[in-house]
């Protein structure tokens, strides 16, 4: 895996996510795609491939939930 | 998961302008109302990630509409006001005029905007009021479910156009923007949309711009935001993404309209809006040249700081109730008091009853309605039976008759027949009888110094002849008072409700 393309992570809250799959599209290195299983709500919540993510930040700000994607990002030591 | 990792660290994350619990809802107390993939979701979120980059939180207050975004002040910790639908601007320009330091949002649907409040927005803006207005542009009626909005593009199936808009009967797509750029005023005027993630960041950037405008107090910004409402339009939200981006900026082109942002300058609110205290001066009101002109020069007395006298006149029309309010209002005026007089202009002041309503306040006065007095005058009995059920409780009534009706005698309220009209006939005239009760009051309570009436009748009486028969039915109305105090035993005066 590419050093610099990893350098991120996004946490999703399965319970709070829509499903809406803004997210999913926006990600430019399309790290995130909807789950197959269904929250409490009925919605099938976003997830990270666990990869690849850049902490671009772009997925948080076209998600229409407050707390429903949160972006970190590897600390460089 | 990740947030376990200790060498990660967030870079994005739930803003703290969000309630930490959104009280409303049972259960998900973290989700909002919206449906999924609603661009009022995105504005909101962009909003409060302004007010925290700006550091306004303290100091915002969001007035939110009718339409879905209704519930913002469920989600934003900030001051918040909901409002009647389309009087957002109306509400936003009295609360920033009222609390100048405050950053006034009105968030705004094209519903709510652009039909029902087409006045006040235009107005608003037309009055450079330094106010930030968020208007959510989804060219459709989201709430109530999809009727057609004056925004809705040509062609657009609606419930209310089940064959689309054709112009020769809706006529056009309401541009906002560029009506609102024909007028002087507006300060900064922007059309930006959730169509992609880069309209999306330049969403976020337009929004802290226009607050940012009213933190340097210039003035009315109003940033207009095409909106997906995947729900209404019947399409998934990546389709209702694509549709804003690629059909809705067709008929509404994105855009700068106003910038006057480097030129603007700021506003002096806190100059420009008087002190409520000063009103006397402005309007004029200051103390009364009457008759002679003599009382011009008497200074006012000192008011009582905790007066807060709410009265009620009423009688049937032709009795002097307005009058009388008037002669109080103008009385407490030049004692030094806040006044307020309002009089009931309806249907009822032909023969029926007519009444007004009177504050005398040593502080500002919030509402010039009395709906729960402490001082009832009522010139007749109808007038005593429709106010007495509102009257605080030891609060004191005058009544035009020599007795009090039995039933009315336990009301709580210490009822003092005065025979106004009576006395004021063997005084040459029926018609001084207001003036009668006035000085039946002021002798009860003593509330405005005999200075201050003076100067009140000096104002407001312009004939001679009425003058002097004034002056004799107040001191005739006093004496009646005295009369009654000096026979405590009447029972009419009673105020143990165990007599009535
Ligand atoms: C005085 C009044 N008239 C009509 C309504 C009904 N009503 C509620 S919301 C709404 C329109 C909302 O549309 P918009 O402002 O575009 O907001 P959206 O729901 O699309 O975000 C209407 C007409 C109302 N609540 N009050
Ligand atoms: S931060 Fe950027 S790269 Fe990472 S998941 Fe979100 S959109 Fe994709
Ligand atoms: S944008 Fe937000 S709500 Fe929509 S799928 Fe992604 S995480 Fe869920
Ligand atoms: S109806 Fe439309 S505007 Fe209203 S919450 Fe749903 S998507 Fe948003």
């Amino acid at each position: 895996m590419d050093e610099a393309r990893d350098r991120g992570a996004v946490a999703i809250d399965r319970d709070e996510c829509k499903g809406c799959g803004l997210c999913v599209e926006a990600c430019p290195p399309r790290v995130l795609r909807l789950s197959g299983e269904l929250n409490h709500c009925g919605y099938h919540p976003a997830e990270y491939l666990g990869a690849g993510c850049t902490a671009c930040g772009i997925c948080y700000y076209v998600c229409p939930e407050p707390g429903g994607i949160t972006v970190l990002r590897r600390q460089v030591a | 998961m990740a947030s376990d990792t200790p060498a990660m660290a967030v870079v994005h994350g739930r803003s703290p302008i969000f309630y930490r619990r959104f009280d409303r809802k049972d259960d998900d107390q973290h989700q909002t109302h919206y449906c999924p993939g609603c661009g009022h979701g995105i504005v909101t979120k962009l909003l409060a990630e302004a007010i925290d980059t700006l550091g306004i939180q303290d100091r915002t207050i969001l007035v939110s509409p009718v339409g879905c975004s209704v519930f913002g002040y469920e989600y934003l910790d900030v001051g918040n006001i909901q409002v009647a639908h389309g009087r957002g601007p109306a509400v936003a320009t009295a609360v920033k005029r009222s609390r100048p330091d405050s950053i006034v949002v009105s968030y705004q649907g094209d519903g709510d905007l652009a039909a029902i409040g087409t006045a006040e927005i235009v107005h608003a803006a037309n009055r450079g009021e330094t106010v930030s207005v968020i208007f959510v542009n989804n060219a459709i009626y989201g709430m109530t479910g999809g009727q057609m909005a004056p925004t809705t593009l040509l062609g657009e199936k609606t419930t209310t156009t089940p064959r689309g808009r054709d112009p020769a009967v809706h006529g056009y797509p309401l541009k906002v923007c560029e009506l609102l750029a024909t007028l002087e005023a507006p300060v900064f005027l922007e059309r930006v949309a959730l169509g992609s993630n880069k309209q999306i960041m330049a969403t976020g950037r337009a929004l802290r711009r226009a607050l940012e405008n009213q933190v340097h107090g210039l003035g009315f910004s109003l940033v207009e935001v095409l909106s997906p409402c995947p729900t209404i339009w019947g399409l998934d939200p990546a389709e209702a993404q694509t549709f804003v981006r690629e059909t809705m900026t067709r008929t509404f082109p994105l855009g700068n309209f106003r910038d006057r942002s480097a030129s603007a300058v700021p506003q002096r609110l806190a100059v420009t809006v008087p002190d409520l205290g000063e009103l006397p001066r402005i309007l004029g009101l200051g103390p009364a040249s009457g008759v002679d002109g003599a009382s011009d020069t008497v200074a006012p007395a000192s008011p009582v700081p905790t007066a807060d006298h709410r009265i009620v006149v009423a009688g049937f029309g032709g009795q002097g109730v307005l009058l009388l309010g008037e002669f109080l209002a103008e009385a407490g005026l030049s004692a030094g008091y806040h006044v307020s007089w309002l009089p009931s202009y309806g249907p009822q002041m032909r023969s029926g009853t007519s009444n007004c309503h009177v504050r005398i306040s040593a502080v500002p006065i919030d509402s010039p309605v009395v709906s729960r007095p402490n001082v009832l005058i009522a010139l007749n009995e109808p007038a005593l039976r429709k106010f007495l059920p509102s009257m605080e409780p030891g609060g004191l009534v005058l009544y035009n008759a020599d007795s009090v009706p039995v039933d009315c005698a336990g009301s709580g309220a210490g009822i003092t027949p005065i025979a106004s009209t009576a006395i004021a006939d063997r005084l040459g005239s029926a018609k001084v009888g207001n003036v009668v009760m006035l000085g039946a009051l002021l002798e009860a309570t003593g509330m405005l110094p005999d200075s201050a009436l003076e100067r009140a009748l000096h104002r407001l009486v312009t004939r001679e002849r009425w003058y002097e028969l004034d002056r004799a039915a107040l001191q005739a109305g006093r004496a009646a008072v005295r009369r009654m105090t000096a026979a405590p035993a009447e029972p009419s005066l009673a105020q143990d409700p165990a007599m009535g």
